[in-house]
């Protein structure tokens, strides 16, 4: 399925593909043709990849194919095995949480899971955790310090589940503790933003030394269509509330809430998620290779430095 | 977020300094309570007992020990970095607030002692905002957390805030994470921290420094929770159960330590820090 501004790629990449089974089925040679409607194709994406607006790239972050964290753990990382439970009350789907390697070394990853069929989506309850699921993820931070692995979070949800059980169970504390527990890691920690980052329930598993994010990812205190319906009292707004939120992986690098941008080549991760997850792959290892060399209480102080320093304030100086 | 309440009540609710109304309805009971009662009261309905916000100065003054309060806020002052506007610029908003409240942002506080334990006290301000916490709100209670950290003060946060404000974005979500890392700096040093959540505490302000104190105090019918209960009315489709995101249910699923009445809370408050601070342990209050 594509989106609506995606449609020239699309027709274009179509005539590309027919002109190649053209040449081959008659025999003929196309090539200097089809070499220049790649040319025009490429051109094409970066105009209009160039100057989408904020909406367009939330409506990005939310594609069908986009990779989640399941096809992260599957390609970027080897030997995913997936462990389950909470030890409290019981196992969220919308979390994924388990042990990988990565170039060699076994990592701890948990990351926020989305279906990709309305089926699986209501099994995942669409990537909005419980707090069992926050549990799931301190668990994991627990693991990971114990055995001193890195910790590799992956973001993707619209925000934790606004409901009575999460509710009854703790939803805000559990947020808060995962934040704290993860702030607390005595190992090298990155989040990445793979979709979604909605709010606390995102920044629960995002306090990394390094924060990362997909192109196509947005970040932020509320969904625009929340924040719409809110401050502008329609949610009809998102397209003006994801303006004025400023949450694309541009403006928040230019913020300061994350470090780096992971490019998604040729037309977003949806389109083409083997190479946006190449690009991650190398990403992560460039990034987990620069805090290799921190120890533990430098790893605790660079996390410190780090999350101490967000903000916009004006200090009068003391009088 | 539970930002929905902020912006609604804004003209329809009295409360403001420049409306000066001699009487009130009380909310729960709907009796009418001559305002100089109800502020003698600490903004408890003398009929029914129904805790009315109350603003931070008087929090303070009626927390802190006498001629002890020395303000620590004031000088962090909020910026509009992403240039916001909605239905209305963030600037101006700040600026109507600034001039409703005579204060920077949503918070007022400072270095006290409480039942003679040397303490840094901080008062979220509903009037500012709904109590929304931005870069500011973030700043000063990390800034109190580490000076109560340094001068070996226990630190006490008065909650009352619809979450974080909306208008700073990626920076006010922020700003959990900086204020929930800044604690640690008081656990690293044995030092006790007290969270009162008064009404509303919810959204990121609960989900972040407000639910992680050593001991966690709410006053009686406070609205505390994550989500707003418009959004998961919302969600669910269904109407809440009786009672539902108030202290009382909060106490029974085991979220808080206690639900103490505004007329006990100084005490409370007193014998808690003196129990954990280290100055209140030694010397046994005698």
């Amino acid at each position: 399925m594509a989106l609506e501004f995606e449609q020239p790629i699309i027709e274009l990449e179509a005539r590309i593909r027919e002109l190649r089974e053209y040449a081959d089925s008659k025999d003929v040679d196309l090539s200097d043709e089809i070499a220049l409607l790649e040319q025009k194709l490429e051109k094409l994406q970066k105009e209009i990849f160039g100057g989408l607006s904020r909406w367009q790239r939330v409506q990005l972050a939310r594609a069908p194919g986009r990779p989640t964290t399941l096809d992260v753990v599957e390609k970027v990382f080897a030997d995913f095995i997936e462990l389950h439970g909470d030890r409290t009350f019981a196992d969220d789907p919308a979390i994924v949480a388990g042990l990988a390697r990565f170039r060699g070394k076994s990592v701890v990853v948990v990351g926020h899971q989305k279906g990709k069929t309305t089926k699986e989506n209501i099994h995942r309850n669409f990537g909005m955790p419980h707090p069992e699921g926050y549990r799931k993820a301190m668990r994991m931070m627990d693991m990971a310090d114990r055995f001193g692995f890195p910790f590799v979070s992956l973001i993707d949800t619209p925000g934790a589940y606004p409901g009575v059980s999460a509710e009854e169970r703790g939803q805000a504390w559990v947020i808060a503790q995962s934040i704290q527990r993860m702030g607390r890691l005595r190992v090298p920690a990155i989040a990445v933003v793979l979709g979604e980052g909605g709010s606390g329930g995102a920044l629960a598993i995002g306090v990394g030394n390094r924060v990362l994010i997909m192109e196509n990812a947005w970040y932020s205190v509320i969904s625009p269509e929340s924040c719409a319906a809110i401050l502008w009292r329609d949610a009809a707004q998102a397209e003006e509330a994801a303006e004025a939120l400023k949450l694309t992986a541009h403006d928040l690098r230019e913020l300061g809430v994350v470090d780096r941008v992971v490019p998604e080549p040729g037309g977003g991760a949806h389109r083409h998620p083997d190479r946006a997850l190449r690009e991650l792959e190398a990403a992560l290892a460039e990034e987990l290779e620069g805090l290799e060399a921190l120890g533990p209480g430098e790893l605790l102080a660079d996390r410190y430095r780090r999350f101490r320093a967000m903000g916009a304030v004006k200090i009068e100086p003391a009088g | 977020m539970a930002l929905d309440r902020l912006f609604r009540r804004r003209r329809t609710r009295g409360g403001g300094r420049d409306v000066p109304e001699l009487w009130l309805k009380c909310p729960s009971c709907e009796a009418q309570v001559y305002k100089k009662d109800l502020e003698a009261n600490f903004m408890v309905c003398p009929q029914c007992g129904h805790h009315f916000r109350m603003g931070v100065r008087e929090r303070v003054q009626m927390l802190a020990d006498e001629d002890t309060f020395s303000e620590t806020t004031g000088r962090v002052h909020p910026q509009d970095p992403l240039r916001f506007s909605d239905t209305e610029p963030y600037s101006e908003r700040l600026s109507r607030y600034q001039q409703k409240t005579g204060r920077p942002d949503a918070i007022y506080g400072g270095t006290c002692t409480i039942g003679g334990v040397p303490s840094l006290l901080l008062a979220m301000d509903y009037a500012f905002a709904g109590g929304s916490m931005g870069s500011v709100v973030g700043e000063e209670i990390a800034r109190g957390a580490e000076q109560a950290a340094a001068e070996g003060r226990a630190l006490v946060i008065v909650a009352a805030s619809g979450g974080a404000r909306m208008q700073e974005a990626a920076l006010s979500l922020m700003q959990m994470a900086k204020t929930t890392m800044a604690l640690d700096r008081l656990w690293e040093k044995r030092l006790p921290y007290v969270s009162i959540m008064s009404d509303p505490t919810t959204g990121g302000v609960t989900a972040s420094f407000a639910a992680l104190a050593d001991v966690i105090l709410a006053e009686p019918g406070a609205l505390i929770g994550f989500a707003g209960p418009r959004v998961i009315k919302q969600t669910i489709r269904q109407d809440l159960p009786e009672g539902f995101q108030r202290s009382e249910f909060l106490l029974q699923h085991g979220m808080l330590d206690r639900v103490t009445p505004r007329s006990e809370l100084k005490a409370v408050l007193a014998q808690i820090l003196g129990l954990l601070h280290p100055e209140g342990v030694r010397n046994d209050g005698a």
